[in-house]
């Protein structure tokens, strides 16, 4: 959990780093980490903006983007615990990870435990990282000849890379990302980010052909 | 990015992550709609990807910035850590318009 914790401080130093290089001021990124909590939107709504997009269309991409947690909130459920405040602290704290380490663990107690360790930890982490980042990067003058808008692609290139290991997922992803490159001249930034989820028509659902006769013991 | 846009995008993933622990009683999602979701997921970020690596916003942003991206990409897909993709991608970039090229 440390080295998950580690990393989450690494990629949020280069959040607040990116994030200030594009033109936001220090706190910018700070309040987007503590009051958003979600990496993958964070980058993308900043990334749109900074491209010259709306901000209306950088805060569609990212609810787009977040909505995979609904699932994860239905699958973990309980483990936040009952109580109101549990509910609501610990639905701030979902995310990719906690998730994880909460399925990971079978008896309830302990999931519980993980979950919250990891939520905790990560969201520390997560905020001290993107805070020293986004002082380091104002002491950074010019982006272009340090090469930051580079870094902002590279970066969610990164977070996106294992997800295109699907080859179902691959083939939206790369149709959806013509679409968005064939009609970036015509449109307004960020809209072609969006109209990129045209993208899914290519995007078939597993079928269900994999087992082919369940067997009478299984 | 005004702060107002950040404050909504904030309260709608609160709803969004809320909304799991509490309706977990009363809804089941299709795997198909999960699946979608996770789809769209990544169909959004290689779009921004695409467009932030090879456009300015309107036309070609030149090899540098494409060629830098790229790096980052090879880089990660070695299984390189997080930082070395950004610092590669950057210096390359940096590198490249030290150089002369657009």
């Amino acid at each position: 959990m440390a080295a998950v914790a580690l990393g989450a401080a690494v990629t949020g130093a280069s959040f607040g780093a990116i994030s200030v290089g594009s033109g936001l001021p220090w706190w910018m990124p700070v309040l987007m980490s503590v009051a958003i909590f979600a990496g993958g939107s964070q980058f993308m709504a900043v990334g749109i903006v900074a491209a010259g997009g709306s901000p209306a269309a950088a805060v569609v991409a990212g609810l787009v983007l977040n909505a995979r947690h609904l699932p994860f909130g239905l699958a973990i459920g309980d483990v936040l615990g009952r109580s109101p405040l549990a509910r609501v602290v610990g639905s701030h704290l979902l995310i990719d990870e906690s998730t994880a380490f909460a399925m990971a663990q079978k008896d309830p107690a302990r999931a519980r435990a993980a979950y919250w360790a990891c939520g905790v930890a990560l969201f520390f982490s997560w905020n001290v990282g993107v805070l020293v980042g986004a002082l380091a990067g104002q002491a950074i003058g010019d982006t272009a000849t340090f090469g930051l808008d580079a870094a902002f692609p590279a970066a969610m290139l990164a977070l996106t890379l294992p997800s295109l290991k699907d080859a179902r997922t691959r083939n939206a992803a790369l149709t959806g990302a013509a679409i968005a490159l064939t009609t970036t001249p015509f449109l307004p930034a960020g809209v072609p980010v969006l109209l990129a989820l045209v993208g899914l028509v290519a995007f078939r659902t597993k079928k269900k052909e994999e087992a082919p006769c369940p067997s009478p013991q299984s | 990015m005004p702060v107002t846009a950040v404050l909504i995008l904030a309260a709608g993933t609160f709803a969004i992550r809320i909304a799991g622990p509490l309706l977990r009683d009363r809804v089941t999602l299709p795997e198909k709609v999960q699946e979608l979701m996770s789809a769209s997921a990544t169909v959004l970020l290689l779009a921004l990807v695409a467009v932030s690596a090879l456009t300015n916003g309107k036309q070609f942003g030149g090899w540098a910035l494409a060629i830098g991206v790229v790096v980052g990409g090879v880089v990660a897909w070695r299984k390189a850590p997080f930082v070395a993709v950004i610092v590669l991608a950057a210096a390359t970039t940096a590198g490249l318009r030290l150089l002369g090229v657009a």
